[in-house]
């Protein structure tokens, strides 16, 4: 149902052109669990805002359900059933998280137990949050849980979940962990979570590892965790011609 | 009253019909309905256009609307209205002007409303400004209101220009007493070349008054905004002023802020922020199938409810 050929993304710093997509290829079928993983600047934030159309990629294609949607915009994708959850929501004046999730779920008149329902998924009780704006009052915590709640009430075809754990407590995370584990059971919804915690990484039929633009492994998550786990020096180019030498 | 009378009403104080409770309905110059009630009383001034609301000590969970409607092109009027309202009173109060201008001559309001709390009385004053009409004719409207809180007072402002008003320049003066307390909500709408002054001054005089501004404002086009918001503390007290402007187009906004200090006691802060509406909030709108209009018009919505 999506299919990422060849996608590049390049950005211009002081005059050269620098590579944050590096020709990725990715697929990901009808009702699968796919996690990518992979150290930090590594492009898979700029992977998933290429699958919204929140970035306009330099090269390659983006195919969903067989159509080219690579130069759609963020709109055409969303009523075409993409979604995706910021990793760090931006906050409204004003709107508040009943108004967010009835523009999300399309429906006019949204109800409380439709709130409640939501909410509840992300470890929020309704009765504290509906009627509260989206502004600094809440913790960037509360606004992270908000902001998935949006993306589970839109019921999209393709969800992705950029770092969905950031800033989340530990109950909180459980609990969103049995959303996804749930979400998953039903093979209705093909959901890619961008992650790094070994618990959403359990829940994946496939694991994708990028960095430094491309994906360095893609497989099962029993194939991929040795990669992950190896030790790593990718921080600084002196310690890596260290360990190099 | 014919339907453009209603739309007003509609528009100003969400009135479908004549209201419950007293009220005074002004238009073009002329009253179009009065009703006083056991406890508040609409009397007529003498010396000047305009009239006296006296609300008994007491009086609980009434309501006063007196909305002023015109029609007329080429008309402009200076009402003057004061409330009195009695110790312990608990009272809502709504006001608002609604023009519509089908001509092509100014019409103007400036209505002047001047309010006497008693001691530990409440009042909820609402106040909408809305213009309208096919004509080329400004639409200008000067509201001034002050107020002057006894001791224990509450004040609540609600005030808000929907659209349509070209011209306005708002005068706001409000005197708080030992343990007073006033919030002001302002919300004000600007569009095409219309131009828009808000001067407030709160004057927190007494130990443990408190006053609190919310101004949230949008321009949009090539309209300009001007504020002074000003608070001043006299004694033991505590000021907050929160000025938030969303500025697009070609519009202009400018916030200049005073807070003063005659206390060693005085806690006053101001707050004031100007910017055009954040690409991430667009964004995220449009993941929802938004599409940048209609985005941009959620936001706004939001902003100024």
């Amino acid at each position: 149902m999506l299919e990422i050929k060849n996608l590049s993304f390049e950005v211009n710093e002081g005059g050269e052109a620098v590579g944050i997509l590096r020709g990725v290829d990715l697929t990901a079928e009808k009702g699968e669990f796919l996690v990518v993983t992979g150290p930090n600047g590594g492009g898979k934030t700029t992977l998933a805002k290429a699958i919204m159309g929140l970035v306009e990629p330099t090269g390659g294609e983006i195919l969903f359900n067989g159509q080219d949607v690579t130069h759609l915009s963020v709109t055409e994708r969303a009523n075409l059933g993409i979604s995706y959850g910021f990793q760090q929501p931006p906050r409204f004046k004003g709107l508040r998280v009943r108004d967010l999730l009835e523009l999300a779920s399309g429906k006019k008149d949204i109800t409380r137990d439709d709130c409640c329902l939501l909410l509840n998924k992300v470890g929020l009780c309704a009765g504290d949050y509906i009627d509260r704006e989206i502004d600094t009052s809440l913790s960037g915590g509360e606004v992270k849980r908000i902001e998935i709640a949006s993306v589970l009430a839109r019921g999209s075809e393709l969800m992705i979940f950029d770092e969905p754990e950031a800033g989340i407590d530990l109950w909180s995370f459980s609990r969103l962990t049995e959303t996804f584990r749930a979400l998953h059971a039903t093979r209705e919804n093909t959901i890619i979570v961008i992650s790094h915690q070994e618990r959403i990484i359990e829940l994946a039929d496939k694991v994708i590892l990028i960095a430094d633009g491309k994906v360095s492994h893609a497989g099962t998550k029993e194939e991929i965790l040795p990669f992950i786990f190896d030790p790593t020096n990718v921080g600084c180019a002196y310690d890596r011609k260290a360990v190099e030498k | 009253m014919n339907e453009v009378d209603l739309k007003l009403l509609m528009e100003i104080a969400k009135l479908e019909s004549v209201p419950q409770g007293a009220y005074n309905i002004r238009k073009n110059g002329e009253s179009a309905g009065r009703a006083s009630s056991d406890t508040i009383e609409i009397v007529s001034k003498t010396d000047k256009p305009g009239i006296d609301i006296h609300v008994k000590a007491g009086t609980k969970n009434e309501s006063v609307h007196i909305p002023v409607i015109l029609t007329e092109t080429a008309y402009t009027e200076t009402v003057y209205n004061d409330f009195f309202i009695g110790d312990d009173a608990d009272i809502l109060i709504v006001a608002g002007c609604g023009i519509h201008n089908g001509g092509c001559n100014t019409t103007q309001h400036d209505g002047v409303h001047t309010f006497y709390l008693g001691k530990n009385a409440r009042v909820k004053y609402v106040e909408r400004h809305y213009g309208e009409g096919e004509g080329e004719g400004k639409r200008v409207m000067n509201p001034e209101t002050v107020a002057y809180l006894d001791e224990g007072a509450y004040m609540e402002l609600e005030t808000t220009q929907i659209k349509g008003v070209d011209d306005t320049v708002r005068k706001t003066y409000i005197e708080c007493k030992k343990g007073a307390e006033v919030v002001i909500n302002e919300k004000l709408f600007t569009h095409d070349e219309q131009h828009a002054e808000s001067k407030m001054d709160i004057v927190l005089a007494g130990e443990d008054a408190s006053g609190r501004v919310i101004s949230r404002s949008v321009a949009r086009d090539k309209s300009s905004q001007i504020f002074f918001p000003s608070v001043t503390g006299r004694a033991s007290c505590f000021g907050h002023v929160q000025c938030d402007s969303i500025i697009m187009d070609g519009a202009t906004i400018k916030s200049i802020p005073t807070v003063a200090a005659e206390h060693p006691e005085a806690t006053l802060v101001h707050e004031a922020a100007i910017g055009k509406i954040a690409g991430e909030q667009l964004q995220k709108l449009m993941t929802l199938g938004l599409t940048r209009e209609e985005a941009e018009e959620k936001i706004l919505d939001g902003f100024m409810r």
